[in-house]
């Protein structure tokens, strides 16, 4: 069965660290990192990247717009 | 397999809309309003109407909406945004315009041009961000804050006796003979999201057809101003906003779909 893999890039200095994305990912790939970025915010990043299967909803739901999704079909 | 295997340009299926700017959002970790401009840029950028769309800002946290927006905007004064939007309409008949307003500015102070616009069936489009408070000012009492809700004006909660009710500005537009499209949607949860795309694209429909006016009313959380975590503010606004607020179309193709009366009792 085809699977389905994916990965977010996140632009790390825009990322507010609200949270909303980790609520919002079915998978629970996405966590909050415990370094911060330059304004002070801990910034969302794939903790189980394995888990990603690109379905886009941490994406749309970025107030911020921070997130790009990819994905990619395994055989 | 390797991260950098996914992550090539081939493989790309989401990125940010280059309709809005390199600019970083002004609002609050979390803030509704963020997703809603991405969401009304991705419309405009999918239809192709970059060049033909003119936007007015409000006053209020989105003050600042033309920096963030790259397509023609102008700002009006508080609560007058859908009189300039009447005006640029009248000029430029053939352009998408469309006013983006808070609550405190289009249920406070522009009620009266909010309405009047409405019921004359200018051919704009309102996008109405509720959430309940003032939050630019520091998140004092608005006309759509709920019965009980504190806010820095009413700090043992709203009490109807002195403060009078909330107002459902979106269900009194409905019943307006100008207005052909009127909704109430969310940004909280990617499917509410994916329905709020959708109410956006149908607004802008109704707005190329010149039927009349579309008002798209998003329910929006204001952690700032009701003190709360931003993801804990999702979870207070679909326990307590959406009871009194709920989603979804209230009036389709110029006919009001939902039951008004019921929903007052």
């Amino acid at each position: 069965m085809a699977k389905m893999r994916g990965a977010i890039v996140v632009d790390i200095e825009r990322c507010k660290g609200c949270g909303v994305c980790v609520v919002n990912c079915p998978t629970d790939t996405i966590g909050l990192s415990k370094e911060v970025n330059g304004k002070g915010y801990h910034y969302s990043y794939m903790e189980y990247p394995e888990n990603c299967t690109g379905c886009t909803n941490c994406a749309i739901v970025c107030p911020d717009g921070v997130i790009t999704v990819y994905r990619l079909k395994v055989e | 397999m390797d991260i950098n295997e996914i992550i090539k340009p081939e493989n790309l299926v989401f990125k940010r809309t280059e309709l809005m700017t390199d600019k970083t959002l002004s609002y609050c970790p979390g803030c509704g309003h963020g997703t809603a401009h991405h969401l009304i840029m991705e419309v405009v950028e999918e239809l192709g109407i970059q060049a033909d769309t003119i936007g007015v800002a409000p006053v209020g946290c989105s003050v600042l909406a033309y920096e963030f927006m790259d397509i023609d905007m102008t700002q009006a004064a508080h609560g007058r945004a859908p009189a300039v939007a009447t005006g640029i309409k009248r000029l430029w008949p053939d352009k998408y315009v469309f006013t983006y307003q808070g609550d405190g500015d289009l249920a406070a102070i522009g009620t009266a041009e909010t309405i009047h616009a409405c019921n004359r069936g200018e051919n704009i489009i309102i996008f109405f961000v509720n959430n309940g408070i003032y939050g630019m000012t520091g998140g004092q009492m608005a006309p759509t804050t709920l019965e009980g809700m504190r806010s820095s004006t009413s700090p043992y909660g709203r009490d109807l006796a002195s403060m009078g009710h909330p107002i459902k500005m979106t269900e009194l537009i409905a019943q307006l003979p100008g207005t052909v499209y009127v909704t109430r949607q969310a940004v909280h949860k990617a499917a509410n999201v994916r329905k709020t795309k959708k109410a956006i694209h149908k607004a802008f429909e109704v707005a190329k057809e010149k039927k009349g006016l579309a008002f798209v009313e998003i329910v929006s959380n204001c952690n700032s101003g009701w003190k709360m975590t931003p993801v804990d503010s999702n979870i207070w606004m679909e326990e307590n906003m959406f009871p009194f607020y709920p989603l979804g179309d209230i009036k389709v193709d110029g006919k009001i779909v939902k039951d008004l009366m019921s929903d007052l009792m």
